[in-house]
């Protein structure tokens, strides 16, 4: 198990008190493994991701505990993660469009970031650095241009090289298809997939809102809602058989090709999510739950109802008994 | 009967790098929006799915053609006439977050709109008026009047933006990306609006560069490629038969949930910086992995761009040849590939 991450809680600090945007967020990733986190706008997803690799003085993690490669990584202690980032957890920030500063041509970027971890043999990641480029269709005068000069797959493919230089254990990709054309965006996706098969990176963790994007390049798939961790699955499973209720909704609210509005009439989830400065008791997602009852006034467990597939949801817990309540609140490795 | 139709349309932009140089954003497009009609218009960055949009709006005047509205070039109108141009048009845009002022309470896009058409209309009248676009657009008053922006989401914001648009005697609305900051959840629920809305007979340009959610909700489809028409016609004969090249390309890069992208290995492909390479065409012709034509298609674009920009400077700054054969280089770019009717209601660009 490469990762794992578990009980992890960060809080945003504000004058009004702390508000939590992840919450009691437990998962792992096997070796290889890419996992997609997804959610609506808000519900803490790429807080989850930023938290693993840099937090900032608005952030705190107030709980939890994270280890990559069986070592411990002190997401709390800003100058000892220093030496972790980019070679061990490393982000792939969200508008990776306007994160190359637009003053220092792309080389001098590479060098500073070579310099600032103090690379030995630069030779050798310099030569590395070109088969990369080559690999994913860049020619090495890339080096020489600034940022503005490239175009958005190009800035998109650059920062995802950039971040994977060091060969870190863990990637986190942030939106990285997003603001891209169709055509682009498959050509991201696959580059992900192209790194990790080639060992460049060991496992990532692909955040994004686009679910038919993760059905094409994530392994196993998270849901997160208001904060929390609501569904866990490998990708067909997810996508085929998904067991909470928001999962479902959200699903049934993409329109496919080939779907038209007279023939099928697509229905989006009433509702908003709940403020997390003050959330609700209980299930998060019960207000807007077709299916809630009594029982959704307590928090229900994110737990394994079907090997590999965690859910937190008294529904599908009731539905699925066999498995769940056996305490197991982690996966077992993961089917991949 | 309205209709807002687009003849020959040209956009040239100047740019402003180093290099200078025109990029031709429009070619010569036609095409006729009427009433109770949703065109989605499709194409990837760059290529002129929104000016269109600005030149509908009046918001740019096109270098050459013409758009008219009843039968009237839009060009002509004065400050007058383009008031009541606004009254059967308009537009949303696609940052709701941008679209108002933060300061201001949500609802002042309302009185804005009250106090430039509707001086003369009483508090009741107006507020009875207000609450029936609202209803229009599935929102329910108290939950959003005397808001701040903030308060409200994504969906709430652009829904808002619709209802305002409803308030004027609209007939066009031009929809530039409407739902591409929405969340998925709230995304249809905005199309299903444009929907009921359509049904009530307005005509709606749906730009958008997602193929799934373009066919969901148009009646027709065009298709757009560096600023001309490739593929225009009914949406289930655009999407069930395509036949242009780079339709077939965009529809096998469209991910799917319940389907994955024909995996092929990625071979390297040689190309610079400033986009020499293999370009689309080539690859095309040479029944190449699906997942190669992604990537060429990306770097095609790049390559088209440059040699319009070099096309160009040598038109304006050395263009003695191009004088004498009496075709100026501009005009060579600007060129569209010409459509051809493949089967009714269903025109193909011939490759470029």
């Amino acid at each position: 198990m490469s990762v794992s991450v578990e009980n992890l809680s960060v809080a945003y600090r504000s004058h009004r008190g702390d508000v939590t945007a992840v919450d009691n967020v437990s998962f792992s990733l096997a070796d290889g493994e890419i996992m997609g986190l997804a959610g609506e706008s808000g519900c803490g997803k790429s807080t989850l991701g930023n938290a693993l690799v840099y937090l900032d003085y608005r952030m705190k993690a107030s709980g939890g505990k994270v280890t990559v490669d069986g070592k411990d990584l002190p997401i709390s202690d800003s100058n000892a993660m220093r030496s972790r980032r980019m070679t061990e957890v490393s982000l792939v920030p969200q508008y990776a469009m306007s994160a190359l500063t637009p003053t220092r041509k792309i080389g001098r970027i590479i060098d500073d970031l070579l310099k600032s971890h103090r690379v030995k043999d630069r030779d050798k990641v310099m030569t590395e650095l070109r088969r990369r480029l080559e690999l994913i269709g860049l020619k090495e005068d890339v080096l020489g241009k600034y940022s503005f000069e490239l175009s958005g797959g190009m800035r998109q493919r650059v920062t995802i090289i950039m971040s994977s230089l060091l060969n870190p254990s863990l990637l986190i990709a942030d939106e990285v298809t997003s603001a891209l054309d169709v055509s682009t965006q498959r050509a991201v996706g696959e580059m992900l997939i192209e790194f990790r098969d080639r060992g460049y990176i060991k496992s990532a963790i692909a955040i994004t809102h686009d679910l038919s994007i993760l059905a094409q390049i994530a392994d196993s798939i998270a849901i997160m809602y208001a904060g929390r961790l609501a569904e866990r699955a490998p990708t067909s499973v997810l996508v085929d058989s998904p067991l909470h209720p928001y999962t479902q909704a959200l699903l049934a609210s993409l329109p496919e090709v080939g779907v038209r509005h007279d023939q099928v009439t697509l229905s989006g989830i009433p509702g908003r999510p709940p403020s997390l400065a003050n959330p609700p008791a209980g299930c998060r997602f019960r207000d807007r739950c077709p299916f809630a009852f009594a029982k959704c006034s307590e928090t229900p467990p994110f737990e394994e109802i079907k090997p590999g597939h965690l859910v937190a949801c008294w529904k599908a817990s009731q539905e699925h008994a066999e498995m769940a309540g056996t305490g197991r609140g982690l996966p077992l490795k993961e089917q991949v | 009967m309205t209709t807002l139709k687009l003849d020959q349309v040209s956009k040239l932009y100047r740019a402003t790098t180093r290099a200078g140089g025109l990029t031709p954003a429009l070619r010569k497009v036609s095409f006729e929006l009427k009433p109770g009609e949703v065109i989605s218009l499709i194409g990837e960055s760059g290529s002129g799915k929104t000016t269109i949009g600005k030149v509908l709006l009046r918001l740019t005047r096109p270098t050459s053609g013409t758009v008219t509205f009843d039968g009237t070039d839009i060009a002509t109108y004065n400050s007058r006439g383009l008031k009541d141009y606004y009254r059967h048009v308009q537009g949303v845009f696609q940052d709701p977050f941008s679209s108002y002022n933060p300061v201001y309470l949500a609802d002042r896009v309302f009185a804005l709109v009250r106090e430039s058409y509707f001086p003369k209309v009483s508090g009741l009248e107006w507020s009875a008026k207000v609450e029936g676009a609202l209803d229009a657009v599935a929102l329910n008053p108290g939950d959003v009047l005397g808001k701040y922006p903030h308060q409200l989401s994504g969906g709430q914001q652009q829904r808002l933006l619709i209802a305002r648009a409803l308030l004027l005697d609209v007939k066009v609305l031009v929809a530039d990306e409407i739902i591409s900051m929405l969340d998925a959840s709230t995304r249809v629920d905005v199309l299903n609006l444009l929907v009921k809305l359509k049904r009530q007979g307005l005509a709606i340009l749906f730009i958008t560069h997602d193929l799934s959610l373009g066919n969901y909700v148009s009646d027709r489809t065009i298709i757009l490629r560096h600023g001309a028409i490739v593929e225009m016609g009914a949406t289930e004969k655009i999407f069930g038969n395509p036949q242009h090249d780079y339709t077939k390309m965009l529809l096998t890069a469209v991910p799917e949930l319940h389907k994955k992208w024909q995996h092929a290995p990625l071979a390297p492909l040689a190309v610079s910086a400033n986009g020499a390479g293999t370009g689309t065409a080539e690859i095309l012709s040479s029944d190449a992995p699906a997942s190669m034509l992604a990537r060429a298609s990306v770097i095609d674009e790049l390559a088209h761009a440059e040699q319009v920009v070099k096309r160009d400077l040598r038109a304006v700054f050395g263009g003695g040849r191009a004088v004498a054969s009496g075709k100026s280089q501009v005009a060579v770019a600007l060129e569209p590939p010409t459509l051809h009717e493949f089967e009714p209601d269903h025109l193909v660009a011939d490759p470029e």
